[in-house]
Order: C-alpha cells, then structure tokens, then sequence
C-alpha cells in the first residue's frame, strides 16, 4: 500500500474526517465565533464605504433596533414574522424535503385573508369575517404547499424546484389580484383594507397594544414553543426525523411515508398561511406582491443555521433582523442603498454556513510514511 | 409585426439562454446553484461598475476605444461572477456545506450588491453624473452588422441584434456538443449522476465540480451583463432585472438539462414574457389590459411546472434531473 501511495506520490497534505464527538459547548462556540468573525468583516466592509469609526457604525445600528420604543417593537415584529414563517419550513426541512416554497405559500395565505376582508367586509358581521380570514389563509397556505407534496409521495417529483416555481406562480396571481382589486384603477395598489370597521382586522385594542405588533409576537411565541414540542415529543415529530433520517428505515419500520411527506407538508403551508395572516390581517391590512418580502427565503437560512430547533430560531432570527435594521439604518444615515443589508446579511450566512465544516469534520495532517 | 414581435422575443430571451446554459453546465456536476439569480446580478452590476469607471476616465466620450469599451467590462463581468462562482464552490465543494441554503445565500447577496452599488455607485466614486447611463459603452455592446436593417424582416429577426446575442448562442451549441461528444463530458456527467462512481473511475470530481460551477457562473454572469449593457441600452436601474435569473433556472428544467433545447426555449419564454404587449395588435377583439398580462407572466412558471410533472411521471432516463443533483460528496461518506 505504502509502495502505491509512493509511486504516485500525489497524495495530499490533509486528510478530511467526518467527526461525530464534538461536544455541544464547543460547537456553539465555534458558531459564535464564525458570527463574530463575520460581524468583523462586516465592520471592516462598513468603514471602507462610509468612512466612520466602526463603533460609532454599531452604535448607530443599535439606534435603528432599540433607538424607540416603536423600533424595538418593529424589531420583535420582524423576528415574529421572520420566526414564523422559518417555524413553518422546519418541519419540511427536518423530513428533508427542501420547501424553498415559503414565500408562495405566505402570499397565498395572505391573499386568503385579504380576499375575506374584501369580499366579505360590509357583509357578514366583523367576528365572522376574522373567523373566515382564519380558516381561509390557513387553507390557502396549505393548498400551496400540498400541491408539491402529493407530487413528491406518489411520483418523486423535485421538490426544490416544484416548491420554486411555486413561489412564481403566487408572486403574479397576487400581482394580478392586487390589480383586481386595486384602489384606484391602474395604480396597483390596495388601500388599507375596512380602514372604518375593522373587519378581518386581527388586533388587540390599542390601549393594550400601542404599535399594533404585540399580538403577533405573541401569537408566534406560542407557535415557536407548539413547534418545539411537536418535533421534539410527538409521535408525528419522530415520524417525520426518521423519513428524514431515511426513507428505507421508515418503510421497514411500518410508517407510511406518503403519508408523513404529505401530512408535513400541509402542516408547513398552514403555518406558512399563518404567517400571511398575520402579515395581511395582523399588520398591513392590505397585500402586494412583495408582501412576503423575502421572508420565505430567509427563513431557510433562519432555520438551517438554528440546526431545525425552533428555540435557536429565536436567536438567530434575531441576529438576522437585527442586522438588516442596523444596515437600513446605516444607509439612511450615509445616504447609500437600502440593499446595503442584504450584503451584510448575506456574508454573515457565507460565514455560518462555513463554520458547519469545523464541526462536522476536522483536518488531519498526514502521517508521514515510513522509509522502507 | 410579427418580426417586431421575434425580435424582441429573443432580445428578452438571450439573458435567460446565458443563465440557463450556465445553470446546466452547474447542475451536470450536481451543484444545484440557486445563487445564479445573484450570479447574473453580479456579473451586470461588475460589468456596469468597469463601463462606468472607463466612460468616467475618458476625457473625451467621442473619443472611446472599441475595443476597450467592450473588453473592460467583459471581463469585469466575468470576474465578478467568477468570484461568486468560487464562493458557492468553495463553500459546497470543499466545505461541504448545504447547496440550497448557500445558493440562496448567493442571491440574496448579489442581488444586495448589485441593487447596491447600482443605487450607490455614483457616491461612492465621487462622479459628477445623475444617473448610471453608459450610453458610450452600450453603443459597442448594441452594434449589429450596418447592412441588417436594409434586408427587411430577414434581417430583423436573425441580424441586428449584438454580438453577445450570438455569443449565447455559440455557447450553447458549444455546451450541448461538449456534454454530449467529449470525454471530458461524459466525465462531468458522470461526476453529476454518482460522484461516488465517478470518483472510483479516477474522475478527481473536486476539480470537476468547481471547474464547472466557475465556468457556468461566468456564463450567467454575461446574461447579466448583456441585459444591462444592450437589452437596457446601458441604463442601470435597481430590481429592473427582476425574476429573470429564476425564469432562467426554470428554463433548465423545462429544456430538460439540454443547452441546445435552450435556444428555442429561451425564444419561447422570452416572447411569454413580452406576449401581453402584442396580444392587443395580433387579436384585437381579445380585450387585454394590466391584470391579463400577469397572468400571461406566470406561463413560463406553470408551463415548467407541468413539464417538472410529467418528466417525473413518465421516469424517462434522458429528462431526468441529474441523479445527485443538490447533495455535497463526501468520499468517505458511504
């Protein structure tokens, strides 16, 4: 053997192993160093393009997250909605089934919601209508997500790209009802929606909740803490890391995959449903293709990054968010492009994502051969 | 009309027959690239930036170089989207990192850079214009051969448009023939069915994959770059590419992983794209207005859909997506 290695003599320098006995301490702390190192580039990129000193640069990005009370509950309002929508993929996730499909599957939730507020308003008595706006976007959300399901049981069609296209097709039967719907012809654009009755608005009274966000973030509370015990303790959550773990393991053992892939995947478009319920009912009370803003895609780093716990999707939804307020806030104050955040958010996932290796697998230096 | 109608048919289509060709030279080594979108960002936006800061050199704009103007921002174009290209290898290839969550991690990031230096170029640089508008620059990228117009609808359907137009087309035949006629080819498919396999056979699949996921971001990238320099005659404006780089990845699967199917797709889908424009002066008695044209946008997605379908129904060899696509080798994985 030795003689071969030899007589070719381009084995490499480093040999790569999978390792399997990182303790869970250390692997935290490498991810938080990879976030550390990555908030350091993103400093060193910040202070080439502005010119200010990087503190001052994180100062000001703390302003545009804690700097009023109306920021700081913008903030926990985008971690609610960003958190819910990655609660909705994880399940899909952890079967692995890749649903790139979220931001569809929001929007189509949303035009759920805002299909009863419109159509239903002046017509059927305000609980009702939120009653509807409920039911509907939960089933609008989780229509579009068992459409690729079904596919995916029966003929094993490509989830990632079924799921993408999926997205596409919401994005323009919103784009096309908005204009439907629109206020004033032609300008496409929906005006707040029972702006006097309220109808199919989901609020709690404002003497309660100033900003209008509060029951959001509760409502995702609660479905964060659901998420966790109904993968971590359920028979349904076990179900669905065997499929993932492998498909021919779940078939010996007796569980009817088909019907966990679908059954999941439902699970996932309803929730996804929620989270445009919230956005549409909750918050704007009226939709625009852009509605999900992004959300659905994001939401797959949101949750791969938190390894699929829903209790790490707190934190790292919250470093997400955090950042992009900061960097939005940064461009305003120098007058540069608001898009500014997606590149910090992007080089903090390039670093996450990188660290995975360190933990996953560890180099090995090459024994040296012996001379024979 | 109906020449008007193709031509534009195929102006729209060339960008998505670049992204296309180089998402399936990416796939065919089992790289699910879902960063393309921000590849094509990318490379428009480095070509911009080189257009920009040679047009801003010269001290006269009448007095431009040719072949300057066309070469820096070329390979600025191929620069920048060879970057992403590496980062995207690097970080699936050798870190073995999750493909969809870094392909889409590169979007998110390119198209951040690019909306970003398009929105913020002018500052940063200090120049003393309005707005990015290359005109000198695109002038070189738009130019088609003088005597085009003089033969009539001939002329206008396979000769006016810029030479990146039939650049694209080169390289798809050029792809379409390499995959299928070459052994080295035949390597790359093999790397994209069973790394495992092809690995076995001495195939050094590392090489392969990175190979092939630079050269196929490079090619993406010039779709970026042709959009912006000739399609948009040089005019940068932020989101104005839009969901091109996905119409691209859909075209993939439409053309069942085949560049030289692309051609024609990319012509199909380019003309779903502008269709709504036209329906009015081919079928006046059809009423059209705004909300007809965004379901006539959503065609191209419903169509892949259907085709995705049906190809995954019918368990044919030939169109199906390549056996390994989207999982990371780890050759002691087994």
């Amino acid at each position: 053997m030795a003689t071969i290695t030899k007589s070719t003599g381009k084995e490499p320098l480093f040999h790569i192993v999978r390792r399997t006995d990182m303790p869970i301490w250390k692997s935290w702390l490498i991810r938080i160093l990879s976030v550390l190192a990555s908030l350091i580039v993103c400093a060193v990129i910040i202070v080439l393009v502005t010119g200010d000193n990087p503190i001052q640069i994180y100062a000001t990005m703390f302003k545009g997250s804690f700097g009023s009370p109306r920021r700081f509950w913008a903030l926990l309002q985008g971690i609610a909605m960003l958190l819910c929508v990655s609660l909705a993929l994880t399940p899909a996730f952890k079967m692995r089934f890749w649903n790139i499909g979220g931001e569809g599957q929001v929007l189509m939730g949303g035009l759920g919601a805002t299909a009863c507020m419109i159509l239903f308003g002046n017509k059927l008595p305000a609980p009702v209508v939120l009653l509807l706006v409920i039911v509907v976007s939960i089933l609008c959300g989780a229509i579009w997500g068992l459409i690729p399901a079904v596919f995916k049981a029966f003929w094993n069609t490509n989830e990632t790209l079924f799921t993408l296209m999926m997205n596409y097709i919401a994005i323009q039967i919103v784009s096309y009802f908005t204009y439907i719907w629109s206020s004033n012809k032609g300008n496409n654009v929906i005006n707040t929606i029972n702006n006097d009755t309220h109808a199919g608005w989901l609020e709690l009274p404002s003497s309660v909740d100033k900003y209008g966000y509060m029951l959001n973030v509760l409502i995702v509370a609660a479905l964060t803490i659901m998420m966790y015990f109904y993968l971590k303790y359920s028979k349904q959550g076990y179900e669905i890391s065997v499929v993932g773990e492998s498909e021919n393991t779940a078939k010996y053992a007796g569980i009817n995959v088909k019907k966990v892939i679908i059954r999941t995947m439902i699970i996932s478009g309803a929730l996804c449903g929620v989270a445009g319920m919230l956005l549409v009912s909750g918050t704007d009370h009226t939709i625009n293709p852009d509605t999900a803003g992004g959300r659905g895609f994001t939401a797959i780093m949101v949750s791969w990054l938190a390894k699929f716990n829903p209790l790490f999707m707190v934190v790292t939804s919250l470093l997400i968010v955090f950042m992009q307020k900061g960097a939005i806030e940064i461009s305003t104050q120098f007058g540069l492009n608001s898009s500014f955040s997606d590149i910090i958010t992007g080089i903090i996932i390039f670093f996450i994502i990188g660290s995975e290796f360190f933990i996953n697998y560890k180099i090995q230096k090459r024994a040296k051969e012996v001379e024979a | 009309m109906v020449a008007a109608f193709i031509h534009r048919a195929i102006m729209q289509g060339i960008p998505l027959l670049f992204g296309a060709t180089g998402e399936i030279v990416t796939e065919k080594s089992g790289n699910l690239n879902l960063g393309i979108p921000g590849v094509m960002y990318v490379g428009g936006i480095s070509g911009v930036i080189g257009a920009f800061l040679y047009e801003n050199s010269l001290a006269d704009k009448s007095q431009a170089n040719g072949f300057l103007a066309i070469m820096i921002p070329m390979l600025c174009c191929l620069l920048g989207s060879l970057i992403m290209g590496l980062i995207y290898s690097f970080l699936t290839t050798t870190l073995r990192a999750n493909q969809n969550v870094t392909g889409l991690a590169i979007t998110t990031f390119g198209v951040g850079l690019g909306n970003f230096f398009g929105g913020s170029l002018i500052k940063i640089v200090g120049a003393d214009v309005p707005s990015i508008t290359l005109s000198v620059t695109s002038k070189f990228f738009s130019a088609s051969l003088p005597f085009a117009s003089n033969l009539g609808w001939f002329g206008e359907i396979f000769l006016s448009y810029g030479f990146l137009a039939y650049l694209a087309i080169i390289i798809a035949i050029v792809t379409s023939l390499y995959l299928k006629k070459t052994r080295s080819g035949l390597n790359l498919r093999a790397v994209g069915e069973n790394p495992a396999t092809a690995d076995a056979a001495g195939i050094n699949v590392t090489r392969y994959k990175y190979v092939s996921t630079c050269v196929g971001s490079m090619i993406a990238g010039l779709g970026g770059l042709y959009y912006v320099m000739d399609y948009a005659n040089g005019i940068w404006s932020n989101n104005a590419f839009g969901d091109r780089g996905w119409l691209a990845i859909a075209l993939v699967i439409f053309t069942v992983w085949k560049p030289n199917f692309a051609i024609i797709g990319s012509i199909i889908f380019g003309g779903l794209y502008i269709v709504h424009n036209y329906l009015n002066q081919f079928f006046p008695f059809i009423p059209v207005d705004m909300s007809t044209q965004e379901l006539i946008k959503m065609a191209p997605y419903v169509i892949t859909v259907l085709v995705l379908i049906v190809n995954s129904m019918r368990r044919k060899r030939e169109s199906q997506p390549p056996e390994a696509l989207g999982l990371s080798y780890f050759r002691e994985d087994r």
